[in-house]
Parts: C-alpha cells; structure tokens; sequence
C-alpha cells in the first residue's frame, strides 16, 4: 500500500474495495482502542544491566514517562504491558526473560534497550552472552545506544506508541490475541552444555549428526569478500581472467552439488 | 521518653514542602517556566527547588558539547571550494584497532589501477548494536576524522537494516562538527594550526601554497570564507560551475587517464550520495 | 556512630617474609619472576602458612583470591591471594601452583570464610578443585556448562582471534555480524558429542538438593507444637527488591529463614575472559560496566593497577597534581552519587516507595549533568586514562541546540561545582537526615537487623560500608593511600552494631566526609588551573612485564584489580590476567549467615543495605 498517495483517500469518488466496505466503523474504533493502550502502557519493573540504571532515571522525577501513561511498573509480569528489555541478555537468564514474556498478558510489547539488547552490545563476543533478545523474543522497538540516555529511551517509547496508533483492528496481524484459541507461548530454552533453543532442535540434530561423522559443523563459511571479486573482474591481465574463468566454473559446479545436496536432504526429510 | 509519630510527622512536612514548592515555583514564573530559554537555564540549574521535569519531546535537553552517542566520519561541506564533500578519514584504521569491542570495519581505499592504497575508505561501517559509545575511535584519530555525535533519537523498528551504519549514512560534513561542537572544534584546529585538514595542510605547504590558517571562530560559513580567500588562483568561471562539472573539467585540463577518470567518477558519486543524503534530512525535518 | 582517627601505616613486608621464610623453609619461596611480589607456598603447606599469615603475623583480611592459568609460560595454573592487616598496610602476596591437568589446591575456607565465593568462582571458571570446600559448585554459570572458560585453551563460539585489534577488521573490514558464522546464530556452541537424548534442564537440580530437599514444601513442628511448613522460596532473578537479576533460594520456616542460597551468575558478561583479549587501555570502557553506578571510581582502580605496572618500565609518567585533583574531585563525586541512589533504594526495600529515592536522584542528576559535560556521559565516563585523565574539566558546562526543541544550557564549571558542593548537597543532606534519620519506622526496621560482628565482618572479607559498619575502621583511602589522598583531611565513620541502621548511617556520613574532601578539593583545583592533565599513553603503549594488585576505596568497597601482564614476542599489548576484585561479589558470602533467623521482609532490607550491583557481582 506504500505506493498509494494518501491524498486521494481525500477523494470523496476514491473507490472503496468491496473488502473495506464494512470496515469504517472499526477504523474509529481502532482509534479509540489503540489510544487507550498506547495511554496506559504499564512497563514491567524489570532491570537487566547498566541501561536499568537509565530506565529508572527515565522514570524518575527529571524526565519521568509517567507523562506517557507508564508510571505504573508492575513488579509482576501478569499486569504489565511492556517489557523493557533493559541491558544485557545472557544465556543463564533468557531462560528467565522468556517465561516472564510468557507470563504477560497480551498485548505486549517488547523494547530493546540499548545495544546490548538489541545485538549483544559491546559483551557480545562473551560465552554467556546472548546477541540480541530479538534471538527469542519479538522485539517493537530499538534502542540504540551504550546506555541510551533518557530522552533517548522517552524516543523510543514514544516511537512505541506511534507504532500502536497505525495499527487496526481490522487486521489480523496487528491484533493476532483476538485470534482463535490461545497464542503460543515462546518455547523456553534448555540450559544444557550451552543454551538450546528447542524451536532449532532440526538444526541441532543435522548439526551434530555431521559432527559424529567427523565433518565440520557449526561454523558457516561466509562468502568471499566482494572487494576482492570486483578487483579480480576488473584485473586487466589475460591470464588472471582465465584463472577467474577456472574459479568460476569451480563455485559453479560447488553451487550445483550443494543444490543437489539440499535436495536430496529434503527428499529425505519428506521422508520420515 | 521517645514521643512516636514525631519522626513521622516530621517527614510529611518535608514532602508536603517539597509538593508545594514545586508549585509554588509553577507560580512564580506564571507557567513561562516552560516557555523561557533562560528560565530553563535556572530550572535545571544549581538554584532550582521542587521538581524540575524536562517535558521531552516538547523540550528537549541540549547536550554538552563533549557529549558521545555513536561515532560519526567527517567529510568536507558540499559547498568547500577545493574538495567538496571528500573524507577527512584517511583509512589509516587507527580507529578501527583501539575500538574496543571492535565494532569498527573499514575497507581501506585502494587505486584501482597501481593497487596503492589511498588516503579515502572505500567502505566504512559501524554496528551500533556493538558500540559501546566510548570515544576511542574519536579520541585517538590522528586526522579528527571521525567524531562522537549528539543525535541520541535513533529508535527503530527494525535493526537489520537499520543498524549497521555505513559510509554513507556515516558521513556528516565538516560544519555539522563545528556546530555542536565549537569549542572542541576550536581546539582541534588550533593543534593542526589550520581550519583545513591536516593532509591538505603538508601538501599546501609542499607546493608552497598558504593554508587556511587558524582564526578562532565557531561560524562554518566563515571557515568557508576562510578557505575561499586562501584558493590559490580563483577562476570565476570554473568557481561559478557545479562541482562536479568543474572536477571533470579540471581531469580534462590534466589529460585523459584512466586513473584520474576513475577518481572523477567516485567523486561524483559521492557528491551524488551526499546530495540525497542532505536532501533527505531536510525532507525529514 | 564513632567517626575513626586516620590511621597510621607502617608494616615491613619483607620482614615478615623473611620470617615466614624462617617458620617455612621448605614451604615458602621467594617468587623470583620478573615483576613478581610475595612468596610462593607449596600447596601442600597452604593451610598452615595461610594459618599463620594470619594468627601470628595478623594479615586477618584476606583481600582477594582468584587463579591464573599460565599455559604456554610454566603449564601451571595459579591461585593468588592478597591478604592485609585491617590496621593498614600493604600486602602480603603468596600464591600456591598446580599443574594444568588435575588441578588442585587445598581451600583455605577454614582460615578466611570470605574465601568461599571466590573458589567456586575460579573452580567455575578454571576447573581447579578445592578439596575441604563444603559446597563446591558452579556459581557463574549453570551446572552442565561445557568446560572452564577462563582457561586459555578454551574458546567461545564466537571467537575470533586471542588479541585485539582484529584482523578481519582492517584494511579488508567487510562488515558481518558474527552470528552468522554460526550456524545457530546464537552465539552458542555444543560439545561434539553431545547427546541429543537426554537434553533436559538439569542446571538447578543440585541447587536444590544441597538444600536437603526433594519436595517444595515439608511439615515442621516448631516450639510450642505448632505445625508449620518448611518451604523453599525463590527471590530472583525478576524480583524488585534483589536490585537486578539476582536470586535468593531461601528455605523457610514459617516466616523465619533458615537458609539463603545467593545464586549468581545471571549477568556474566565474561567480563575477565573479553578483558584478556583486550589491549590495556581497551578494557577502561569495559570497567565502566562493572558497577554501573560508580564508573568513574572503576574507572580509577584500573588506572592505578596499570600505572603501578608502568611506573616499573622506564619511560613513564606519573599522573599530575592536577590529574589527581580532578580524579579525586570525580571518586568522591561517584561516592556521593552511590550513597544517594544506595540510600533511596534501601528506603524504597524498606517500603517508602520512591519518595526518598525520587528526592536523591534528583540531586544526583545534578552531579550526572558534570559528568556528561566533562566526561561525555552520564554513566560511562570512561574518563580516566593512564598516566592522566581523558581531559581536563572544561570551562563551562555547556551545550549546543542540534536538535528541534533543544534547550541549552550555559554555566561556568567552577560556579556549578561550587555551588553544589558549598551549598545544595548540604542543604539538601540536611533535609534528608531530617527525613530519615529518626524516623521510628525505619528504626524498628533496620536496628538491630541483620547483624554481622566485626570478627565475621573481617573473616567474610566484607568490605566498604558493610565492614565499617561493623565497627572496623578499615577505609583504603588511610590504611593503604593512593593519589592525594594522605594530605586530604577526612575520618572514616564506624558504626557500633553492625546492623542495618549502623550501615545506612555510615553512608550518611560519608556523603558528609566526601563532601568535606571535596571542599578542599575546590581551592586546589583553582590553583592548579592550565597544568596539564592528559595523559601520554598510546593507543598501543606496552605494558611492562609483572603484576599488579590496584585497589580502591569504591563506595560499594575494596575493589582490586589483578592485573598480570606476560611477554610475548612483540611485548605484551594484552593483559595475561585481568581479574576484578569486586566489592559486591565478596560481600554477598556474608548475606546467608547474616540473614539466618530474621522474617523473610528483613531479607529484602538486609540485601539492599549491602548495596550490590550485579555488573560487579557476576561480571
Ligand atoms: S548497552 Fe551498554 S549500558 Fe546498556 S546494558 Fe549493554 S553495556 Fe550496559
Ligand atoms: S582513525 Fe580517523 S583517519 Fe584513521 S581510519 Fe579511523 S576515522 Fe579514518
Ligand atoms: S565509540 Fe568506542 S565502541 Fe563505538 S566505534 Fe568508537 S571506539 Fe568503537
């Protein structure tokens, strides 16, 4: 819909779609609903790291979000709306922060504090360190920053409640709680010799089928860098040519095989 | 004998004073408080009672000078007469080495051709999702090249695309450092002796050329001038054209090689990109 | 309250060395290494030389214990131990080795208690046994964690190389996120083989059995024949009053503790294993994360471990007066900001919710707005560097309008710092005591609550407030001084008890204490205006070869740092061991015997008056 101009909604001879035609009534009220909820977002009283210490400066007197409606941080996650995810994530406690999540009522929302939250922040080379909550839970807003400051966590707050209004009632995406039967709460990870996510089991198994047979696994080659293929292509010599012609065929014949490969792995998976 | 309840009470007095000095403030400045640079000043100052409440976004604090979000690289203003929008970074990789999570890659600039390094990044990216906004990279850059910003609203709705910050969305031109930053600016320059970048400084005095001195200002315009009146032999015509007419004409005035083409070429495109950039921001605002 | 006369220092190490040279001939060994202090015991005779370090020659506080793995150098692992005199004094350093497979060393849980945590910490993390410790487990990460990551054979998933800078990151920078690497993206990696049969969470189950308990909840009959339950009950890690991601495992009968389990961990950021890979100065911003409210404190202590290892080089310059003055004015300034938010949120344990932490934090915002305009930020200045500072204070704390709606404003520095220092920090003091301090509901509280005595405050080696409330006047700013610290004039304030109240009162006067110090501070930082203050230090400066003890007064306590540097061909840019003394962590071992016997809402209080933070406690 990105490429429609909103000002011919103005147009009282716009054509409404036969889809829409019984949805005016819901717009208003969408309205009133989703300012109702952006008005009294509840945070859960939640601390993680460094960016908590911010978290409460922004709810302390000097910049105070209870101007926002979310002066109420509830100690339980069952009266909270939104989680701030407010510092860094490790593996010991995403075990934590995933069954909080599922205790909350829906709708809830999460906001990812500070770099850490968002992509394992300056920690994320650690073996307990988990990089980025958006690895288990879905995550509404960014916030960049190491901490971001108070203002720029109001920003992101407010961007929250901007993301509340454009949402409808009238689509499923937006309002997936008004769905049939209960949602599906996140899996909750395994501590074992390192953190499990069980929703990647598969991948885990195929993984260590791999390493019993003494192959490579865990590690994903990453492509060639492109500068060096751009200065290859560009290289003048003849001959260097005729050795990318070699290389090429080479990745060609590699493209094919794996292609082969993952379709025998289908075959097999379709199997079972 | 301890009389109770007189500790009690003695704490409601102070918090019902403090209630009430909060308005009793409101109603002194008639609720200008909040409309009043100077009242703001007092406010969050050392002579403020009660409350002080900054009314973000409606008021926003405006941040110290020294104040370090995410890094940003310096390149010349569009409109410098020598080299518009090229890069103070000189893809030395200092910054890249003291980072301390390393979070910093950059693809030092290569010529094409010889396969020499030149002084200009090919790319440069930073992940913010690793920053951790510390101010190495802007402290121990030997060119002032790449800079603490001040712009903290960077809230997104996605960080796939919108984190890993690139060269592009890196660059911000010279007089943006010298508005949010003056006095640092001032500093900076008195060390190098010059408004101008250090590099242009030794190859000015190389060729026997003066260079734009320092004169403590805090006005981009005026560096600008600066720098306009130090230009060697200013052709009017030349000066009158669009910058990249006049880079191209300036290959043509040097003789078609290829190499001097190619460098036609990126300059081009990066005066394009900086253009959209500029001209984005300012839709956005 | 008894405010303590400065101490004296005066202790001759070398002269008890030579007579525990003496006691030990065959135990004791002078530990001849480049830049190496102290002996090295055999670890056979540990306990014994460790017994008389500290009956007869009265090294009673056992500062900090941890390993060190040297493989590649002497294939050995290593555990160091600090101990001190609670009179003052400098260290008496003595190590016991043990080699790399099957490593073991006997604990010294019996001669210092205080020790406890620290074993499991470096059992957790480097795989040495401590045969004669009681409760032997895992205490950062969960039980079942694959292998001992601090040991220098063991890498992480995503790990890249053993020392910074990187070389995927210049000249040929081409950006990725290292998750993709991985194939699970996680930032995880599972031992080759592991069984997929049997992946069940197994990490709490012997928390629990050392508990003695297979089920939840047990009947008990207490005095007088009523029947009450025994129960266990979980505070943490998401519980308001544990003050981050920290958890208790209490068991309970009726309302009464009987035990306390701090169970840690949640917040290891292997904040020792990424300070090992980084150069020296990269792991200043690291030290800002530790206790997140105090960074510039942090800041210091590392700053004083690497210079003492700089001043054994040759070319090194010690920091100026001016550079001490401005870092003493920020460590005290840090002292003032903890109390202030340590206060409140002890208030706020104590359920005075937010009023009295909303009124200090508005005052702290005021000493935050200094640091952002000095530092660049307000909670991880980052400002203290080798030799220097990062730069010196600027004229006027200012700013600039870059954005809509900004407001600027415009003061000069010595005005605001005068100011606040000269009158509202002590008005607002004085309204604060008058708020609190007699109070009688905070009094029935905290008097006489969670009372730790001097003699286990010691053996706990508890430090900080919680020490000198105890009644022991042991402050490292007198008993073992550091920058300008001896010509200051300031006491140290002791409580009597030992209990809640005598902690909350002793940060009350050392809020007044700092802002003494930093009255004299203000004329010295006027006449030493223009000096220069930067420090020289290269972004790639060497390190000489040894180790360093650094330690400071932090607000929260003694915290240290272990800093080993090693050779390597190109001389040592890295830190062989980086290790963090930190006051929370240690302070934590005497929460259980102090917590035994009180109502599970004194526990909350209990907690808060110790005032940890867990990017110090877990790291
Ligand atoms: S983003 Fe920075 S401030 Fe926030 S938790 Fe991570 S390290 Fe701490
Ligand atoms: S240190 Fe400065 S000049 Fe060198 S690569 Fe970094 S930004 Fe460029
Ligand atoms: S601010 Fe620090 S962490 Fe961020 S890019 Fe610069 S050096 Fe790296």
């Amino acid at each position: 819909m990105s490429d429609l101009n909103l000002r011919e909604l103005h147009n009282t001879e716009f054509p409404i779609p036969d889809e829409l035609q019984s949805n005016l009534a819901i717009t208003s009220l969408s309205k009133v609903y989703n300012w109702s909820r952006r008005s009294s977002m509840w945070p859960l009283l939640f601390g993680l790291a460094c960016c908590a210490i911010e978290m409460i400066g922004t709810a302390a007197s000097r910049f105070d979000f209870s101007r926002f409606g979310m002066e109420v941080m509830r100690g339980s996650p069952r009266q909270s709306d939104l989680m701030i995810v407010s510092g860094t994530v490790t593996k010991k406690m995403i075990v934590p922060i995933v069954r909080l999540y599922n205790q909350m009522p829906e709708p809830k929302y999460v906001l990812a504090m500070g770099a850490c939250a968002s992509g394992g922040g300056p920690f994320k080379e650690g073996y307990n360190v988990v990089s980025g909550v958006d690895k288990y839970l879905p995550v509404d807003v960014y916030v960049p920053g190491c901490p971001p400051t108070p203002q720029a966590l109001i920003h992101g707050l407010i961007a929250l409640q901007k993301k509340i209004d454009g949402q409808s009632l009238a689509n499923m995406d937006d309002v997936p709680w008004y769905g049939v039967g209960p949602s599906e709460p996140t899996p909750i990870p395994i501590l074992g010799p390192d953190v499990i996510d069980p929703r990647q089991m598969d991948i885990i198994r195929r993984q260590a089928e791999l390493a019993a047979l003494g192959k490579p696994y865990g590690v994903r080659e990453l492509p060639a860098p492109q500068m060096k293929a751009v200065v290859a292509a560009k290289g003048a010599a003849p001959a260097a040519a005729a050795a990318d012609g070699g290389e090429v065929d080479a990745a060609k014949a590699e493209r094919l095989r794996k292609r082969e490969e993952a379709l025998a792995r289908k075959h097999a998976a379709k199997g079972e | 004998m301890t009389m109770y309840g007189q500790g009690i009470l003695r704490g409601l007095t102070i918090t019902l004073r403090h209630l009430v000095r909060t308005y009793f403030n409101d109603m002194r400045y008639m609720g200008k408080k909040y409309f009043n640079q100077s009242e703001f000043e007092l406010r969050q100052g050392m002579k403020t009672e009660g409350i002080y409440t900054v009314q973000y976004p409606e008021e926003k604090i405006a941040v110290p000078e020294r104040f370090r979000f995410t890094p940003f690289l310096v390149v010349e203003d569009a409109d410098h007469p020598e080299r518009p929008g090229e890069d103070w970074c000189t893809s030395c990789g200092i910054c890249a080495k003291v980072c301390p999570p390393q979070c910093i890659w950059i693809v030092r600039g290569e010529d094409p051709v010889t396969k020499r390094p030149i002084p200009e990044p090919q790319a440069f990216y930073i992940d913010i999702d690793i920053c951790m906004n510390c101010g190495y990279c802007a402290e121990f850059c030997p060119f002032d090249a790449i800079k603490m910003d001040h712009d903290y609203e960077m809230a997104s709705y996605d960080r796939t695309t919108a984190h890993i910050h690139d060269k592009e969305k890196l660059s911000k031109p010279f007089s943006y450092w010298l508005n949010i930053a003056p006095t640092t600016a001032n500093e900076e320059a008195e060390a190098r002796g010059s408004w101008e970048h250090s590099d242009t400084v030794k190859s000015k005095k190389k060729a026997g050329v003066p260079s734009v001195a320092y004169t403590p200002t805090t006005d981009p315009s005026q560096v600008m001038q600066m720098i306009r009146a130090t230009m060697p032999e200013p052709a009017p015509a030349a000066e009158a054209a669009p910058t990249a007419e006049r880079s191209a004409a300036a290959v043509a005035q040097a003789g078609p090689s290829a190499e001097d083409a190619l460098k036609a070429e990126r300059l081009r495109k990066r005066q394009e990109a900086l253009a959209r950039k500029l001209s984005k921001e300012a839709g956005s605002q | 309250m008894v405010i303590a006369a400065p101490q004296t220092v005066d202790v001759d190490v070398n002269a008890v060395i030579d007579k525990l040279k003496e006691k030990f001939p065959e135990a004791v060994k002078n530990d001849t290494r480049q830049g190496y202090k102290g002996v090295i015991v055999d670890k056979s005779k540990l306990v014994e030389v460790a017994t008389s370090i500290r009956d007869e020659f009265g090294f009673d506080y056992l500062s900090s214990a941890t390993g060190v793995d040297y493989l590649g150098i002497a294939d050995e692992m290593e555990m160091v131990y600090h101990a001190y005199r609670t009179t003052g004094g400098p260290a008496l350093v003595f190590k016991a080795q043990t080699p790399r497979d099957n490593p073991e060393i006997p604990s010294l849980i019996d001669v210092w208690p205080g020790v406890d945590f620290q074993e499991r910490e470096v059992w957790d993390l480097y795989g040495i046994r401590f045969p004669g410790h009681p409760n032997l487990q895992r205490i950062l990460l969960w039980e079942g964690f694959n292998g001992h990551p601090m040991r220098k054979d063991w890498k992480e998933a995503y790990f890249e190389e053993d020392h910074k800078p990187f070389e995927s990151r210049w000249p040929a920078g081409h950006v990725h996120r290292i998750e993709e690497k991985n194939a699970y993206g996680h930032n995880v990696m599972y031992p080759a083989d592991l069984d997929l049969s049997r992946l069940t969470d197994t990490s709490e189950e012997s928390l629990y059995n050392s508990l003695g308990l297979g089920v939840d909840v047990q009947d008990l009959t207490g005095e007088g024949g009523i029947k009450t339950d025994r129960l266990v009950v979980n505070l943490g890690p998401h519980h308001p009053s544990t003050h981050g991601v920290f958890r208790m495992v209490v068991t309970l009968d009726g309302e009464t503790i009987e035990t306390l389990d701090p169970v840690m961990g949640y917040l290891h950021r292997n904040h020792e294993k990424i300070g090992e890979r980084n150069s020296f100065l990269q792991n200043m911003p690291f030290t800002d994360r530790l206790d997140y409210i105090s960074s510039m404190s942090n800041n210091l202590g590392y700053a004083l471990a690497v210079e003492q290892l700089l001043a054994l080089g040759a070319r090194y310059q010690p920091p100026t007066y001016r550079a001490e003055v401005i870092r003493v004015l920020m460590a005290e300034l840090t002292r003032i900001v903890n109390h202030l938010w340590s206060l409140g949120f002890l208030l706020n344990d104590l359920g005075a919710f937010f009023t009295p932490m909303l009124y200090a934090n508005n005052e702290r915002e005021k000493i935050l707005d200094f640091f952002e305009a000095t530092a660049g930020s307000r909670l991880m200045c980052n400002y203290m560097r080798f030799g220097g500072v990062f730069k010196d204070i600027p004229e006027r704390i200012h700013s600039v309008v870059n954005m809509v709606n900004d407001k600027v404003r415009d003061y000069n520095t010595m005005d605001y710092l005068t100011e606040m220092i000269n009158e509202r920090l002590p008005r607002f003091m004085d309204e604060y005591e008058r708020l609190l301090v007699n109070n009688e509901i905070l009094k029935t509280r905290t008097v006489g609550v969670g009372v730790l005595p001097a003699d286990r405050a010691i053996a706990y080696s508890t430090c900080g407030p919680l020490l000198r409330g105890s009644g022991v006047a042991y402050d490292i700013r007198r008993s073992d001084p550091y920058s300008i610290y001896p010509e200051l004039d300031f006491d140290i304030p002791v409580g009597q008890n030992g209990d809640i109240y005598d902690r909350f009162m002793v940060r009350v006067y050392e809020i007044r204490e700092s802002l003494r110090i930093l009255k004299q501070i203000l004329p010295r930082l006027e006449r030493t205006k223009g000096e220069e203050v930067v420090s020289k230090f290269n972004y790639l400066g060497r390190v000489p070869i040894g180790e360093s003890y650094g330690r400071v007064e932090n607000p929260k306590g003694e915290l240290g740092y272990y800093v080993v540097s090693a050779g390597d061909e190109k001389g040592p840019q890295n830190p062989w061991r980086y290790h963090i003394r930190a006051p929370s962590f240690i302070n934590l071992t005497a929460l259980g015997p102090m917590s035994k016997g009180y109502k599970v809402a004194d526990v909350v209080t209990i907690l808060g008056s110790i005032d940890i933070v867990l990017g110090e406690t877990d790291r």
